[in-house]
């Protein structure tokens, strides 16, 4: 190894060697997070499996099962290693011991009062209804948009929220809204949490968003779904 | 590359406490403010913000002081930076195969310890020049210091904040918690008020030892 | 991210969440640069030119990774593109401007190390904005942080002439002067309104 040069003045390093030094950190560095990616990447995947799927329980009552599953316009393909762009949106069917269908997961988001909130809902296709919320990830003002996570008057709206569809199944029926906190009538409606009215539309209007496109589409495939518990 | 060193420090419990008091990276040198802002509004991230910068500072530290005469003059700062990114990444994947809950909780702020100057200030500073022990001696003082600047504002702003500590409720049942604490705001006024009581202490110091001098002169 | 406007993202990045008072990126600059209204304005000027570039590159490297499945080496390849951009902007300043260049001084290679930069890479990368949408993302965040000094060196020039108590001068008053700024931006939340 060639040795270093001492110089008062700015010594004239050929271009070689800083090619050389420079590559040979870059080669030490790759190998290094190549080696630790390796490593954790069993762990970080079972990590968020556990994490998912305790969401998925939690949204979905009576569920003990999980599959992973790609929902779109063509049917019904069980998530795996390559997914394929078309085959549509990722959903989390949940079964009970015995194999039966009890409900579907999905991720939604919608833009609150300071980010965007990102929450997880399960879906029941029998009584084409919400039966739970799980916010994931807000920035909600503490202690008054934040309740939208833990706040029990709020998240009573969520126990058999009204997603039935229209006559020809492509629509929701009657689009999810949220209302002045204490004005809820209808089943399809969530009562906004006094002060926090912003952070409560975004729930609302993340469920709407995702119920629009993927309620019918549930009601459609509800066989196959069921079928891949069993 | 290995120019002269400016003076290649003799290895002594100064090269470690350093880093805690007098040359505190935040209080004193006023780097790496941006995550003792961020994630300090609780104590338990300002734990594991503490201990991960700490562990980029002392891998990178150390490592470029192993290679300091093998790198040339010219593509110092690209090669601490590579270094440096590598040792995030590195620590990075370390915390999410620890704690998810962690990891969602301090954010993008783990990738934005590669530009926490402190890191890329002492390899500069310090690193470059001196050999591995005191290198590696000196960063762990730093990292030291630094996360003893994270925990002095996350405990403040927690406990104000929230009530809790780590977690645990400390303030009475009663006690109606500053929420601006945990607020952008709050962190700009608690490092504020810390600074604040560091100048008015050395202020004092200083005062009492012009009036030992004054004293000692008179008589 | 489907339904955000560019008008709301512009808006969100420059005074909703200010990268400055709301998510405490590039606080060293802000600290440091913030003096004078003239050399913050440059300073603001230089880190949008360079947010820009570097909003840019890093949707070319995400997209480049992800085709190569190599996405474990996006933070390195981030800073590396940073570090590169400053370069090209110094020497850009230099040529052109050389008064710029020596006002700013020291500051200019520590655009670098700026968090506000390589923040901005990483939200955009989360967030998963499309190129135009990146775009006016770092136009935005550049804004953000140029109205952010700016205010504050507006602010710490009139001080310099006030009577404040010694103990504080210096970073202390500055950072109550932040939190002052951050306290008055957060009533900016909501701006935008309910849409997509």
């Amino acid at each position: 190894m060639s040795e270093p040069q001492v110089a008062p003045a700015a010594p004239q390093t050929p271009g070689f060697r800083m090619i050389r030094s420079l590559g040979a950190i870059a080669m030490l560095s790759g190998l290094l997070v190549v080696l630790v990616f390796q490593y954790t990447k069993p762990i970080i995947a079972e990590n968020q499996r556990v994490a998912i799927e305790k969401a998925v329980f939690t949204v979905v009552p009576g569920a003990s099962q999980r599959i992973d599953i790609m929902l779109g316009e063509n049917g019904v393909t069980v998530s795996g290693e390559d997914e394929d762009e078309d085959a549509g949106e990722k959903v989390y069917a949940a079964f009970d011991d015995q194999g039966n269908l009890k409900g579907v997961a999905l991720a939604s988001g919608a833009q609150g009062y300071q980010d965007i909130v990102k929450l997880l809902y399960g879906y029941d296709p029998e009584c084409a209804c919400i039966r739970g919320i799980k916010i994931l990830k807000m920035t909600e003002t503490p202690g008054l948009g934040d309740k939208i996570a833990f706040d029990p008057a709020f998240l009573k709206n969520f126990e058999a929220l009204d997603a039935g569809l229209n006559g020809a199944g492509d629509a929701l029926a009657h689009p999810i809204v949220a209302v002045k906190a204490g004005k809820k009538q209808n089943a399809w409606e969530v009562d906004a949490i006094s002060g926090a009215t912003i952070s409560s539309v975004a729930v609302a209007k993340a469920l709407e968003r995702s119920m629009q496109r993927m309620a019918p589409l549930i009601q459609r495939y509800k066989q196959e779904l069921s079928r891949v518990g069993q | 590359m290995a120019t002269l060193p400016n003076r290649e420090e003799k290895l002594s419990l100064d090269t470690f406490v350093r880093g805690l008091w007098e040359e505190n990276p935040v209080f004193v040198m006023l780097l790496g403010m941006c995550p003792v802002l961020a994630v300090t509004n609780s104590t338990m991230n300002a734990i594991a913000m503490g201990l991960a910068t700490t562990f980029v500072l002392v891998a990178s530290s150390t490592l470029i002081s192993i290679l300091r005469s093998w790198i040339p003059r010219q593509v110092r700062i690209a090669s601490y930076i590579v270094i440096i990114a590598t040792f995030v990444t590195v620590v990075d994947y370390a915390i999410q195969a620890i704690s998810l809950d962690l990891y969602n909780a301090l954010g993008a702020f783990i990738q934005l310890i590669v530009a926490n100057c402190v890191i890329l200030g002492r390899a500069e500073a310090y690193a470059s020049k001196q050999r591995l022990h005191t290198t590696l001696i000196n960063s762990l003082g730093m990292g030291a210091g630094f996360t003893l600047a994270l925990l002095s504002l996350g405990t403040v702003r927690e406990v104000l904040g929230s009530g809790t500590l780590l977690g645990i409720q400390v303030m009475p049942e009663n006690f109606e918690p500053w929420v601006v604490m945990i607020l952008p705001p709050g962190g700009f006024f608690v490092l504020g008020a810390w600074l604040l009581l560091f100048a008015w202490l050395k202020q004092r110091r200083e005062r009492r030892l012009l009036e030992q001098e004054g004293a000692s002169n008179a008589g | 991210m489907q339904g955000e406007s560019l008008g709301f993202i512009f808006l969100n990045a420059a005074v909703v969440n200010n990268f400055v008072l709301a998510l405490f990126l590039g606080i060293c600059p802000f600290l440091g640069v913030s003096a004078k209204k003239e050399t913050a304005w440059n300073m603001g000027l230089a880190t949008l030119f360079v947010m820009l570039v570097s909003s840019m590159s890093a949707y070319g490297i995400n997209w480049l990774l992800g085709e190569l499945d190599l996405m474990f080496l996006r933070l390195i390849c981030y800073i590396a593109v940073i570090a590169s951009a400053v370069q090209l902007v110094e020497m850009f300043v230099k040529k052109f401007s050389p008064s710029l260049f020596r006002s700013l001084g020291i500051f200019l290679p520590l655009i670098t190390t700026n968090c506000a930069i390589l923040g901005l890479a990483l939200f955009q990368t989360a967030k998963e904005y499309d190129f135009i949408q990146s775009v006016v993302y770092a136009l935005g965040a550049g804004a953000g942080f140029t109205l952010a000094l700016m205010l504050m060196a507006g602010l710490r020039e009139k001080l310099e002439l006030a009577e404040v108590p010694s103990v504080s001068q210096g970073a202390a008053m500055s950072l109550m002067l932040a939190g002052l700024l951050s306290l008055a931006f957060m009533g900016f939340a909501g701006l935008g309104g309910s849409h997509g």
